[in-house]
């Protein structure tokens, strides 16, 4: 399965979730098939995808959260799916695209799932509630709008060829991503709490 | 435990005033009482962190979400979470605010936080974020209005770095 054609196969969901991906060649992906304000790409500070995902869920609960992580991002900051399983935001997905390498850096620099690290049992493992390994568009697909419709803090890992796009590129600077992302959520925000934080 | 009760009681208290709603934390000795009273206040999202780089990622989800946060830890967390304020919090313009227990200082008793107590300032000094120490109950309320304001202004991280005279009864 090909990245790419995995993010399609969710992308009618993810559209309308607020979603925050990895470092890499993900993000020029998921833009491609179409940018939405809900997107958030985090360049570099690789690992943290997670973790500002989790943060987000936790600051607004009416929100879903979904992360796109990678193998090598994970692996970076496996802690994070301890404290994501610690406090099991049900309003977040987790979806790992795994092609066991580090593509930036090319093929021939494989990561631990290449020798056998299965993250969905370590998520598992951490105490996330609901996890799967998924291997096809349909597999992915459907575990991706079961664990939407469960309500359940989910690591959804999709194995993936190590191919990506021919550039990183996307036209929308980082900081142009972050204001336009931030302003988005404050128009989503109930009108109930109005002025408020919550 | 010599810990200081009512300096923590006071570094909370400013913490509220401030409309922190969040706070991330990796204890140390010095900041049970800060983290026992986060616990048990319902009002607060608390969280528990597995390493402290973590919290530099929760605050920025927090920041874009339109909650106001503060990341809480030892300054040997400081040291290992540089990448993620370098990256997330300076690369994405995040206005961090860091409450930094300032170990291996004069008076540090413990010979494993003297290295890190030796180089804190100047690894602050070396990513140009703006830190102020919090020696006495007195600095606590203004200097922490202080830096959450230049965080939000600057939108960049800022240190308070909370000393043994104001944590430690020795």
């Amino acid at each position: 399965m090909l990245r790419v054609d995995a993010l399609r196969a969710i992308y009618p969901e993810l559209s309308r979730c607020i979603v925050v991906t990895n470092m890499g060649f993900a993000p020029a992906e998921l833009f491609s098939l179409g940018h939405q304000q809900g997107f958030f790409y985090l360049w570099h500070s690789m690992g943290l995808a997670s973790s500002v995902g989790l943060g987000i869920a936790l600051s607004r609960p009416e929100l879903q959260v979904v992360v796109i992580d990678g193998d090598g991002s994970l692996l970076m900051n496996l802690g994070s799916l301890t404290t994501l399983a610690r406090y099991q935001p049900c309003n977040l997905v987790h979806v790992v695209f795994d092609n066991e390498v580090l593509l930036s850096v090319g093929r021939s620099f494989t990561t631990a799932t290449a020798t056998g690290t299965d993250l969905a049992a370590m998520a598992a493992a951490a105490g996330v509630p609901r996890t799967a390994t998924c291997r096809t568009e349909d597999e992915l697909a459907r575990a991706f709008a079961d664990a939407l419709a469960a309500h359940e803090l989910s690591t959804l890992v999709a194995k993936v060829d190590p191919v990506g796009p021919a550039s990183y590129f996307i036209d929308l600077h980082y900081l142009e991503s972050r204001f336009q992302f931030q302003r988005y959520l404050r128009q989503l925000r109930p009108a109930a709490s109005e002025g408020g934080p919550d | 435990m010599p810990v200081s009760a009512p300096n923590s009681q006071i570094i909370y208290d400013a913490l509220k005033a401030l409309g922190i709603r969040l706070l991330s934390v990796l204890p140390e000795t010095w900041l049970v009482h800060l983290v026992t009273l986060a616990e048990e206040d319902p009002e607060m999202i608390l969280v528990r962190l597995a390493k402290e780089e973590e919290g530099v990622g929760i605050s920025a989800g927090a920041h874009l979400a339109g909650v106001k946060s503060a990341l809480l830890m030892q300054n040997h967390g400081l040291l290992a979470s540089i990448n993620g304020i370098v990256s997330l919090a300076q690369l994405y313009r995040i206005p961090l605010l860091m409450l930094v227990s300032h170990r291996g200082g004069f008076g540090e008793e413990h010979p494993w936080q003297t290295e890190g107590g030796g180089v804190t300032e100047h690894v602050l000094d070396a990513l140009r974020i703006p830190y102020l120490f919090l020696d006495s109950p007195e600095h606590v309320a203004p200097r922490l209005r202080q830096a959450s304001a230049l965080a939000e202004a600057s939108l960049k991280p800022v240190a308070l770095l909370l000393g043994r005279s104001l944590m430690w009864e020795d």
